[in-house]
C-alpha cells in the first residue's frame, strides 16, 4: 500500500468517525444535559423533589449503564432501522453510540451539579429566584468547569465506542483498523490507525482542558 | 418589622429511624423597624434554623412569621418570592456565584428582582459604591479576600432594596480588623437606609459594636431576650456575664460584695468616687469596666464594701445603679 493510499484511507476514517462522534455528543449533550438536570431536581431534597420519578430515572440509568456496549449495539438494531432507515454506515452507528452516552453523561452531569454549593443554592432562593433561573443562571452556570471536563471525558469514551460500532459496518478508524489491521494483517495501517486516534484523542483532551481552565474562576 | 410567634421546626424525617431533633422551639421575637437584633448561642442552639426560618427557607412546623405586616407562612409561588426581595440575606462563607465577577453577582440579585437591563448598570455601580468596592466590580470573587466578599455579599443582599436584612455570622470567617469594617458598614446602613437587621453571632464584639437588642437562644430556646441596656441590668443575665465578665473571688471577712451595673449616662457619672466620699467608706473595685456599646455607655463592676454594705447599695441604686449583692465562689 502506497502512502498515498494509505493517507486516504486513514482521512476517509478520521472524517467518519469525527462525524459519529461529533453528532452523538451533540445529542449526547443535550440529552445528559436534560436527564442530569432532572436527576438533580427529582432527588429527594431537590428543587422539584418526586421520589417515584427520581428511583425510576436512575433505575433505567443504572440499567442502560451496566449493558456492555457491545449488546447495547446488537440490541438496539431494531430502534436504530426504524429511526435511521439502516443498520449499518456512520449515521446507524450514531443511535447506539448515544443511546450508551447519554445516561454516561447524565452521571457526571448529575455529579457535576451535585458540587454546587447548597449555601449559594439558598442565598439565590433567599433572593427570590424562580426554579428556573436557579437551574439556568445557578447550577448549570456554576457547574460550567464540570460539564466541560465531564464532557471532555464522553467525548472520548465516544471515540472508543465508535471503534466498537465499526464492528457493525458503522465505519470509521475503528473499522479500518480491524479490516486492514486485524483482517488482512496490514500492520501499517493499524499503527497508522493508532497513531491518528491517539492524536485525535490528545486534541481533544486539550481542546477541553483549555476551555475547563478559561471557565474556571476558583 | 418582624414578629415570629411561636415557632418550632423539627428535623428528622417521618417515618425514620433516626431521631427527631427539634431545631427550634417555641420562639417569639419581635424586631422593631430599625432595630438591630442579635441572637447568639451556642452551636446547635438553633439560631441558623431560626433565621431561615424568617424568609422560609426552611419551612416552620409550627408558628407564625411576619416581616413588614406580611406573613410569610402562608405563602407561596410568586407571592413568596415577591416577599422575599424585602429580605436581604448575608451568609457566613458568601455564597456569591464563582462563575460571575463582582459586578455580576450585584447584578444577578437585579436579574432575579425583575430590574431591566438598562437600569441594571447604574444600579450595580450604585451599590458597588455604597459598600466600597467600585475599584474591583471586574474581578471574580477568587480574586477577593474575606472581607472584600462580605461587601459583595452584603451589596447584593440590597439589590431589591429591602427593608430587612438577615445575617448568618457574616463575620466569622473573618479577622477582627476586617470584622470592625463590615461591622461599621452594617451600622452606616441601618443608620442611612433604615434598615432592619436581624443577626446570627457567637462574637460578643458584634453585639457590643452594633446591636441594640439581643436574645440568647440555648436548645431552640430564647432564655433571655431584650433590649442590651435592660439585659445587662438583671443579675442572672448571661449576655451580661458574657459582655462584662466579672472575676470569681473568694469570701472576704468583713466585707460584702456587690455587682453594679450602670447604663447610659450614669455610667459616666463619678459614680464610685462619689459614693466614696458621701459615705466616707473605702470602696475596692474587684473587675470590670466601663465601654460604649451601640446601644449606649454602659459598664459593671463587681466592688468589695465594708460591713453589710447597705448604705453603699442604697446610695448606688438611688443614682440609678442596679446592684446585686454577688455570692463567692467556694
Ligand atoms: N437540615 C437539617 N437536617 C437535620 N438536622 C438539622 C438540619 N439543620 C440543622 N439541624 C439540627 O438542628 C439543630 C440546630 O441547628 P442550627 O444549624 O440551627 O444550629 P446553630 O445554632 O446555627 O449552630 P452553629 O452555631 O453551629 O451554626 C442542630 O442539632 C442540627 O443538628
Ligand atoms: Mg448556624
Amino acid at each position: 500500500m502506497t502512502w498515498s493510499e494509505l493517507s486516504d484511507l486513514l482521512l476517509v476514517g478520521l472524517q467518519e468517525t469525527a462525524w459519529m462522534v461529533g453528532v452523538s455528543t451533540v445529542l449526547t449533550a443535550i440529552g445528559g444535559l436534560l436527564l442530569g438536570v432532572l436527576l438533580v431536581l427529582t432527588a429527594p431534597g431537590g428543587l422539584l423533589a418526586a421520589p417515584v420519578v427520581s428511583s425510576v430515572l436512575g433505575f433505567v440509568v443504572n440499567v442502560a449503564r451496566s449493558l456492555p456496549f457491545i449488546i447495547l449495539l446488537v440490541a438496539v438494531i431494531p430502534f436504530t432501522r426504524a429511526v435511521v432507515g439502516t443498520t449499518i454506515g456512520t449515521d446507524a452507528a450514531i443511535v447506539p453510540l448515544t443511546i450508551g452516552a447519554i445516561p454516561f453523561f447524565a452521571r457526571i452531569v448529575e455529579a457535576a451539579l451535585r458540587e454546587v454549593p447548597p449555601d449559594v443554592v439558598a442565598a439565590a432562593t433567599a433572593m427570590g429566584a424562580t426554579r428556573t433561573q436557579i437551574v439556568g443562571k445557578v447550577l448549570l452556570r456554576e457547574a460550567r468547569p464540570g460539564l466541560v471536563a465531564g464532557l471532555t471525558i464522553t467525548v472520548i469514551a465516544l471515540v472508543g465506542y465508535s471503534a466498537m460500532a465499526g464492528v457493525v459496518g458503522g465505519g470509521g478508524l475503528g473499522d479500518l483498523a480491524i479490516r486492514y489491521g486485524y483482517q488482512r494483517f496490514e500492520t501499517e495501517v493499524m499503527v497508522a490507525t493508532v497513531v491518528v486516534l491517539v492524536v485525535f484523542v490528545q486534541l481533544i483532551q486539550m481542546a477541553g482542558d483549555v476551555l475547563v481552565r478559561r471557565l474556571s474562576h476558583k | 418589622m418582624i414578629e415570629i410567634k411561636g415557632l418550632r421546626k423539627t428535623y428528622g424525617a417521618k417515618g425514620r429511624r433516626d431521631p427527631q431533633v427539634v431545631a427550634v422551639d417555641g420562639v417569639d421575637l419581635s424586631v422593631g423597624e430599625g432595630d438591630v437584633f442579635g441572637v447568639l448561642g451556642r452551636s446547635g442552639a438553633g439560631k441558623s434554623t431560626l433565621l431561615r426560618c424568617v424568609n422560609m427557607l426552611e419551612r416552620p412546623d409550627a408558628g407564625t412569621v411576619s416581616v413588614g405586616g406580611v406573613e410569610l407562612t402562608t405563602l407561596n409561588g410568586r407571592r413568596l418570592r415577591a416577599a422575599r426581595h424585602g429580605i436581604g440575606m448575608i451568609h457566613q462563607h458568601f455564597a456569591l456565584l464563582s462563575s460571575r465577577t463582582v459586578a455580576g453577582n450585584v447584578a444577578f440579585a437585579l436579574e432575579v428582582t425583575g430590574v431591566p437591563r438598562a437600569e441594571r448598570r447604574t444600579r450595580v455601580a450604585e451599590l458597588l459604591d455604597l459598600v466600597g468596592l467600585s475599584e474591583r466590580a471586574g474581578a471574580y470573587p477568587g480574586q477577593l479576600s474575606g472581607g472584600q466578599k462580605q461587601r459583595v455579599g452584603i451589596a447584593r443582599a440590597l439589590a431589591a432594596r429591602p427593608k430587612v436584612l438577615l445575617s448568618d455570622e457574616a463575620t466569622s470567617a473573618l479577622d477582627p480588623e476586617t470584622t470592625d469594617s463590615i461591622l461599621r458598614l452594617l451600622l452606616d446602613l441601618n443608620r442611612r437606609l433604615g434598615l432592619t437587621i436581624l443577626l446570627i453571632t457567637h462574637e460578643m464584639t458584634v453585639v457590643k459594636r452594633i446591636c441594640r437588642s439581643a436574645a440568647v437562644m440555648r436548645d431552640g430556646r430564647f432564655v433571655e431576650s431584650g433590649a442590651v441596656t435592660d439585659l445587662l441590668h438583671r443579675p442572672e443575665s448571661e449576655l451580661a456575664r458574657d459582655l462584662f465578665p466579672l472575676d470569681p473571688f473568694a469570701e472576704l471577712p468583713g466585707q460584702t460584695v456587690v455587682d453594679v451595673s450602670v447604663s447610659g449616662e450614669d455610667a459616666d457619672i463619678p459614680l464610685l468616687t462619689e459614693v466614696a466620699r458621701t459615705l466616707d467608706v473605702d470602696v475596692r473595685v474587684l473587675s470590670g469596666s466601663v465601654e460604649t456599646l451601640a446601644a449606649g455607655r454602659a459598664g459593671r463592676w463587681r466592688l468589695a464594701v465594708p460591713g453589710d454594705g447597705a448604705a453603699v447599695i442604697h446610695h448606688l441604686r438611688s443614682r440609678g445603679a442596679v446592684v446585686a449583692v454577688a455570692e463567692a465562689s467556694s
